[in-house]
């Protein structure tokens, strides 16, 4: 049977939460929502799982970190030992109060830039990327919902969107 | 949806459905500039050639060109680094720290909080990269394998400490600004008549379309790179604060300057928000948005910064006494009636007392008062750290190393050209970027919305 895709225009986000949650109670799934701005808790609603960007930016943070420590320590300590100012440079940790500045902000550098770059890569935003929104309208002031569905459930799920969506359209 | 208690006053006055915010915040950017906006841009862009050719001279024949001397080797140039730095620190308070804080009357100023940070940290970056004697030679700051033997730098320094805070500093800020403002470039796309500014605002936006999905990791980015950027603006003005504080000169071998200076850096920057802020939403017509009780928020933390700044200022004071070295007595007796008395007195007035002003209701929420008073907070900072710099390095341990220091019209000459740097790169801001989050703003229309609280009272909520 051939696949009906469904886009549910909504004029607010109450309606479109409450349509998303009765289609999902009746067991059909929603592919996308477009919004102007973050509906709060869609994610459970439609099935968006965590993301795990925090946890890549932990990783990226403690990367930075270890590289700045190794840069410092090879080359104060192990490249160069010179005596600047008097300051002990036999071995790492007599002179770490100094390094810590440094090993602070590369770490906030790497977890920053590390984790912002995932977020464009993983969402595909990339200068010069076609628009992802089906309707232009839904940065402005519309929400969308796009449903993936069988011929043969259409009907249900028109019954379900009346109450709430201004408009129906298909592809 | 949230429900908001009654007590509080709405952060979005008038009758505002989504397209109306929209509409709103887009005018400015598809309408046409008002003959005062290029007035400004032409004053502003006059000033900032100026400083190009007074920096070009500099660089040309030497820093003897500015008043800087043996004793007092840094002077202006070092003084408007941290003013601009300071003036920066603002930006990021407001995005980062009422984020943490689910302060919601921060949506309304951040975009251009961030902005001004953004200009102020590039006015700044010009102060540390050129008041070196070879400027040319900059890049011998980076740890870059070399053919010297591969000759490091120094990680003891707090001015290579410097470069890696500015630089850290500017470029997460830059990453956190441009995030905000994707959703609402899309936004301006979506809506572009004009081709050329369709395909801009294209290539800008990055193919944002709003998605759940994407929403979901842009709000834990936002949440993230506020969660480090707090810790960054803190650690970036101690960092800043550490060119003095770890000298041995009596009058900057203070323990205290990190958090003064950081506390210094929230008031200057607060004021310069609410300088800009003023501004900005008389011309623009952003009344509706950026209200009084936005003015009086943050004027209150004017008076809370404020307050810290005079205490760092009274503990200096008193340490000088207790401490019992006779060399750091001196130099605060010098700051108080040396011949640099005038500038501390403005100091003392500009940033002591006159914030103090704001514990009067009526003074806090005049417009007018509020924009004075910005301005004198401004130039208070500024003597703040010309106080800090230049009276102490001219009478430091040897009295015959004791002199005066005089700006040439070169060292006014680059501070202006900062000034107009600042302004130009602002005034492009206001007409090419939405000046406000508009996907921030939509998303509390309904809990701080005037109308919506008033509908909701009806309701008896």
């Amino acid at each position: 049977m051939s696949k009906v895709v469904i886009h549910a225009i909504y004029d607010d986000e109450e309606p479109l939460l409450e349509s998303a949650k009765q289609l999902r109670s009746q067991g059909f799934s929603i592919k996308d929502v477009f919004s102007p701005f973050p509906i709060h808790g869609i994610d459970g609603v439609i099935g968006v799982p965590r993301t795990r960007l925090a946890i890549c930016s932990f990783l990226y943070g403690i990367t930075g970190t270890s590289l700045a420590t190794l840069m410092m320590w090879y080359m104060m300590v192990q490249d160069w030992p010179t005596d600047i100012g008097g300051k002990p440079s036999f071995a790492y940790y007599m002179n770490v109060p100094a390094f810590i500045p440094i090993t602070f902000e590369s770490t906030v550098f790497c977890a920053a830039h590390g984790m912002a770059l995932t977020f464009f890569l993983r969402s595909w935003l990339i200068p010069g990327a076609k628009a992802k929104n089906p309707d232009p309208r839904t940065t402005d002031d519309k929400f969308m919902m796009v449903i993936e569905t069988e011929e043969a459930s259409k009907s249900v799920i028109e019954s379900i969107l009346k109450g709430g969506a201004t408009e129906l359209h298909y592809k | 949806m949230q429900h908001e208690s009654e007590i509080r006053t709405p952060l979005i006055l008038g009758k505002k459905s989504y397209h109306q915010i929209t509409e709103d915040i887009v005018r400015p950017i598809e309408g046409k500039a008002s003959k005062l906006w290029y007035i400004l841009l032409t004053i502003a862009s006059l000033c900032f050639l100026w400083g190009i050719g007074c920096l070009a001279y500099t660089i040309g024949t030497g820093i003897g060109v500015w008043g800087s001397n043996n004793g007092v080797d840094w002077a202006w140039d070092i003084t408007n680094f941290v003013w601009w730095i300071g003036i920066g620190h603002a930006g990021t308070l407001i995005s980062a720290v009422l984020l943490l804080f689910r302060q919601k009357w921060r949506m309304a100023i951040n975009r251009s909080a961030e902005a001004m940070t953004i200009f102020a940290v590039m006015c700044a970056a010009i102060f540390v990269t050129l008041h070196t004697g070879r400027p040319w030679l900059d890049y011998w700051l980076f740890p870059l394998p070399n053919q010297f033997g591969s000759l490091w730098v120094n990680f003891n320094s707090p001015l290579l400490w410097d470069v890696f805070a500015v630089s850290t500093y500017f470029s997460v800020s830059l990453v956190f600004w441009y995030t905000g403002l994707i959703p609402d470039f899309a936004m301006i796309r979506d809506r572009a008549v004009k081709p050329f500014a369709k395909k801009m605002y294209g290539i800008l936006s990055f193919g944002w379309g709003g998605s759940a999905r994407h929403w979901s990791r842009f709000e834990e980015v936002s949440l993230v790179l506020a969660g480090l950027s707090t810790p960054l603006v803190f650690s970036v003005h101690s960092i800043v604060s550490m060119d003095f504080a770890t000298s041995v000169v009596p009058g900057w071998h203070t323990t205290i300057f990190p958090p003064y200076f950081v506390a210094g850096a929230v008031f200057s920057g607060f004021a310069m928000v609410l300088t800009l802020l003023l501004i900005v939403r008389k011309v623009y017509h952003l009344e509706n948005y950026i209200t009084i009780k936005h003015v009086e928020y943050m004027n209150i933390i004017i008076i809370v910064t404020g307050s810290i700044v005079g205490v760092a200022y009274l503990t200096e004071l008193f340490i000088s006494w207790y401490s019992g070295v006779e060399y750091e007595q001196y130099a605060f007796l010098n700051r108080a009636t040396g011949p640099y008395w005038w500038a501390y007195a403005a100091m003392m007035t500009c940033n002591v007392i006159s914030p103090q002003l704001f514990w009067f209701k009526k003074l806090r929420t005049s417009l007018m008062f509020t924009f004075i008073l910005s301005i004198v907070v401004n130039i208070g900072m500024w003597f703040e750290r010309f106080v800090i710099i230049v009276p102490t390095l001219c009478r430091t341990f040897l009295p015959s190393t004791w002199n005066m220091y005089h700006p040439t019209f070169v060292d006014i000459g680059i501070f202006t050209g900062t000034i107009g740097m600042f302004f130009t790169f602002f005034l492009l801001f206001t007409r090419y970027f939405p000046v406000i989050a508009q996907s921030e703003l939509k998303t509390i229309v309904k809990s701080s919305g005037q109308e919506f609280k008033e509908k909701a009272k009806h309701h008896g909520h």
